[in-house]
C-alpha cells in the first residue's frame, strides 16, 4: 500500500500546465469550454458516446479524454451510460445499417434540449468506407448533426475544440 | 517429428480415406502449401486435420466466373497448409467443417451469409453477419451484387434472431447492447442467469459490418493500405502490414531490410500501447482507478512519442505497399530509447504496486478461467491463448522479416484466468520494448520502400502477422491493372470472441465488463 501511496505523490498531478507546458493551450481551451458550458447547462455537460460502426480508432482518442492529462470531467464534461442522462451525443463511425434503427433510437431516447456531435472522418463525411449497402456513411445522413469534430481519429486536443465550436455557435 | 514430416504424413493419410489431393505444380502463395480438395471430401479432410492436432486458422470464399472457391487456412508446428476447393454458383453447396474445428463455425456462416454458399450438416442454421441490411436471398460478395446494394431507408433492427432459451425457477434472461454503456463498440450479448451466476452467455454480433470486403474490389494497392488500416482502429499496424505483405507476395516484391525494422518497431510500438491501455481498463473495471489512471498517463507518454515521431499517435497509414512512410532519424532513434527507459522504470514502481496488492488478486485470480483443452479446441489465439496453454506465435513460429534476425521470449502461461491474461500482457510490453531496442540498433540508413510493380491479373498473396491481438492474416488477389479482386482480413477476434462465451460460465454477471475486458475482442475487426 505505501508503494502505490509513493507512486501517486510521485507522480504528482500531471494535468498541471506548469508541470507540462506544452499543455498550456489545453488548458485554456478548456476553461473557455467551462464557461460555455455553465451558461448552457448549469456546469455540467453529460455525454452519451455512441459507436454507430467506427473501427474503435476514435473510441480510443475518446478514451484518451479521460486520461489525466486531459482530465475532461474538471471541465464539467462527463460520460453516461444512458441516452436519457445526455445533453449530448458524441457519435462516431459511418453508421453501419445494422446500427441505423439503434441509432435512431438512442437519439429519440436523449431527451431534449440536445446536440450531436459527428467524430471523425467516417462519422463526418463517411471517411474510408463511404456509403454502401452496409454503410448510411456520415451521422447526417441518419439524424442531425450540430457539429462534426474531423480527423482520423480526431486527436483528443481536437475533441475538446470541437466541444468548444460547438458551445460557441448556440 | 520434423516440420516437413506432418505435411507428407497428412498426404498420405489423405490419400489413405481415398481424399484426392493435387498439389498445385508451381505453388501460388509463398508462405503456405496450396492444395486442391474435391469439394465432396471438405468435410472429411477437416475431421483428419483436427484428428492429427491441425488448427484453423481462417478461411474465405471468392467469386470467380461460374463457380466459387472456398479456402481453409491450416497450421501446425508453425507451417501453413491452404486447403483450397471449389463448387459451381448454379447451387453452391459445401460439406462444412465446422462440426471438426470449431473455429469454423461464424466464419462458414459470415461466408454463407455474403455468397450464398450453403454448408450442409453446419451445426448452426442461423445467419451471423447478415442482420436486415440485405435478405437472405442476396449475397453481397458475389461480383453481380452492387456495392450499393438495395437497403431500405431505415434497415429495421434484427428482432428475430433465435437466442438460445432457459427456462426453469429462478432463471432470467438478460439482454444487453448494441448500445453498451461504456465508450465501446456495439454488439449485443444474452445472459441467461441465476441470481447473479452467469448459466449461459450468446454473443450477437455484425452490428458494425460496414462491407470492408466489397469496397476493397477495385482498390489500388494504397487504397487497400489505407482501408487495411481501418479494419480495427486498435491493430491499425498488424492488418496493414498484412494486408501490405499479402500485395507483396502478390507483386513478387521484396522490401527493403529498414522497411521491415521499422515495421517490427511500429507493430511492437502498437503492441505496447495497447496492452498498457488494456491492463488499466482491467483494473478499471474492478474499480482500481490507480491502476487505471498510471497506466492511462503511460499510454499517453506512449502515444505522445508516436505522433511525435511517426506523424500519428496511433501509427495510422505508416505503412505503405512496398515499405514504410517514415524512418525515424538517430535523433528519434534515441529518443526511443530513453522513452523506454522511462517506461521500464515507471513500470516497475506501477506494476509491484498491483503484485502486492490482495484486492486485485482477489478479483482477477481464478475469475474469468479459460482452460488448456477449450482454448485448444476453440483455436484460442494470441494472448488469451497463450494465457491458457496455446503456445503459438508467428513472430517465432513462422518467422518474417525482421522477426527471422531476432530471438526473443513468448509469454506463456497456462493459468487461463484473468490474471494470467493481465501478467500475460505485461510480460509482452517488457518483451515488445527489448524487440524495440534491438531493431533500433540493426537500423542502418538505406531505402525504406521498394519499387512497387503491377502483378499479373489472377496472382494472390496471403499476409500472417503476429498483431497485439494474435495472429492476423490476410488474404489478397489481384485483378487486372493493379486492383484488388478480393480481399479478406481475419482479425484474431474470430477465433477469441467464442472464448469470451465459455469463459464467463458461472462468473457472475458484474465480473462480465473484466472478463470482455481481458480478452479484449474487436467487434470491427470481427463485423469486417
Amino acid at each position: 500500500m505505501l508503494r502505490l501511496f509513493k507512486k501517486i505523490i510521485t507522480t504528482g498531478i500531471v494535468t498541471e500546465a506548469v508541470k507540462y507546458p506544452q499543455d498550456a493551450e489545453l488548458e485554456q481551451l478548456g476553461i473557455r469550454i467551462k464557461r460555455h458550458i455553465d451558461r448552457k447547462f448549469a456546469g455540467s455537460i453529460a455525454i452519451r458516446q455512441v459507436d454507430a460502426g467506427s473501427c474503435n480508432g476514435c473510441e480510443l482518442e475518446i478514451h484518451a479524454l479521460n486520461n489525466p492529462y486531459y482530465d475532461i470531467e474538471r471541465f464539467g464534461v462527463h460520460f453516461v451510460a444512458s441516452p436519457r442522462h445526455a445533453d449530448v451525443l458524441l457519435v462516431t463511425g459511418p453508421v453501419s445499417r445494422h446500427m441505423q434503427t439503434a441509432l435512431l433510437r438512442t437519439y429519440e431516447a436523449t431527451p431534449n434540449p440536445k446536440w450531436v456531435i459527428a467524430v471523425g472522418d467516417c462519422a463526418t463525411c463517411g471517411g474510408e468506407f463511404g456509403v454502401s449497402y452496409a454503410s448510411c456513411g456520415a451521422v447526417a445522413n441518419v439524424i442531425p448533426v450540430d457539429a462534426v469534430i474531423a480527423g482520423c481519429p480526431p486527436t483528443p486536443l481536437a475533441l475538446i475544440k470541437g466541444l468548444l465550436a460547438l458551445c460557441e455557435r448556440h | 517429428m520434423s516440420q516437413a514430416d506432418w505435411v507428407t504424413t497428412f498426404q498420405q493419410q489423405l490419400e489413405t480415406l481415398g481424399v484426392s489431393v493435387n498439389q498445385q505444380p508451381a505453388n501460388p502463395l509463398e508462405n503456405a502449401l496450396c492444395w486442391l480438395i474435391p469439394n465432396e471430401h471438405w468435410s472429411q479432410l477437416a475431421e483428419l486435420a483436427a484428428r492429427e492436432g491441425l488448427r484453423w486458422s481462417a478461411g474465405w470464399a471468392e467469386h470467380a466466373n461460374d463457380e466459387f472457391l472456398i479456402n481453409a487456412l491450416l497450421e501446425k508446428q508453425g507451417r501453413y497448409w491452404l486447403a483450397r476447393t471449389a463448387v459451381g454458383s448454379a447451387k453452391p453447396e459445401l460439406p462444412s467443417q465446422a462440426n471438426a474445428f470449431h473455429a469454423a463455425n461464424r466464419s462458414e456462416r459470415h461466408t454463407q451469409d455474403l455468397f450464398g454458399i450453403k454448408f450442409t450438416g453446419h451445426p448452426d442454421k442461423r445467419p451471423w453477419t447478415r442482420h436486415k441490411a440485405w435478405d437472405k436471398h442476396s449475397h453481397p460478395l458475389r461480383k453481380d451484387f452492387p456495392v450499393q446494394g438495395n437497403p431500405a431507408s431505415v434497415v429495421p433492427a434484427d428482432m428475430d434472431y433465435p437466442f438460445i432459451q432457459a427456462h426453469g425457477a429462478g432463471t432470467y434472461e438478460i439482454p444487453v447492447g448494441p448500445v453498451h454503456a461504456g465508450i465501446i463498440e456495439p454488439g449485443h450479448f444474452r445472459f441467461q442467469a441465476v441470481g447473479e451466476t452467469i448459466l449461459n452467455l450468446e454473443e450477437r454480433l455484425g452490428y458494425v459490418h460496414k462491407g470492408i470486403e466489397k469496397i476493397a474490389e477495385g482498390r489500388t494497392p494504397e487504397g487497400l493500405a489505407r482501408l487495411a488500416g481501418r479494419v480495427s482502429g486498435d491493430s491499425t499496424i498488424a492488418h496493414a502490414w498484412a494486408a501490405c505483405r499479402a500485395m507483396e507476395h502478390a507483386a513478387g516484391i521484396a522490401i527493403p531490410q529498414q522497411a521491415a525494422l521499422v515495421r517490427g518497431i511500429l507493430l511492437e510500438r502498437e503492441r505496447v500501447a495497447n496492452h498498457l491501455g488494456d491492463i488499466g481498463a482491467i483494473c478499471n473495471d474492478v474499480a482500481f482507478v490507480f491502476a487505471q489512471m498510471q497506466f492511462t498517463r503511460l499510454r499517453e507518454n506512449w502515444l505522445r512519442s508516436n505522433a511525435k515521431i511517426f506523424g500519428h499517435r496511433l501509427l495510422m497509414d505508416c505503412v505503405m505497399p512496398g515499405g514504410v512512410k517514415f524512418a525515424p532519424s538517430d535523433a528519434d532513434c534515441q529518443h526511443i530509447k530513453q522513452d523506454i527507459a522511462q517506461l521500464r522504470n515507471e513500470l516497475t514502481d506501477v506494476i509491484t504496486a498491483l503484485d502486492l496488492n490482495s484486492s486485485l488478486e482477489d478479483r482477477l485470480y481464478t475469475a474469468g478461467f479459460l482452460s488448456e483443452a477449450i482454448a485448444t479446441a476453440l483455436g484460442v489465439v494470441g494472448y488469451v491463448g497463450r494465457a491458457s496453454g496455446q503456445d503459438f506465435d508467428v513472430r517465432r513460429d513462422k518467422p518474417y522479416p525482421p522477426y527471422d534476425q531476432v530471438t526473443f521470449k513468448v509469454a506463456f502461461e497456462t493459468q487461463g484466468d484473468i490474471a494470467s491474461r493481465f501478467w500475460i500482457r505485461y510480460k509482452e510490453i517488457m518483451a515488445a520494448l527489448k524487440l524495440i531496442e534491438r531493431f533500433i540498433d540493426l537500423l542502418e540508413p538505406g531505402d525504406i520502400v521498394a519499387d512497387w510493380q503491377t502483378p499479373a491479373a489472377g496472382s494472390e498473396g496471403l499476409g500472417i502477422i503476429e498483431g497485439w491481438r494474435g495472429e492476423t492474416v490476410c488474404y489478397v488477389r489481384f485483378a487486372e491493372a493493379n486492383r484488388i479482386a478480393r480481399y479478406y482480413p481475419r482479425d484474431p477476434s474470430l477465433l477469441n470472441w467464442p472464448a469470451l462465451e465459455k469463459l464467463v460460465l458461472n462468473n457472475i454477471v458484474p465480473d462480465f465488463p473484466v472478463c470482455n475486458k481481458s480478452v479484449n475482442g474487436s467487434y470491427s475487426g470481427h463485423d469486417l
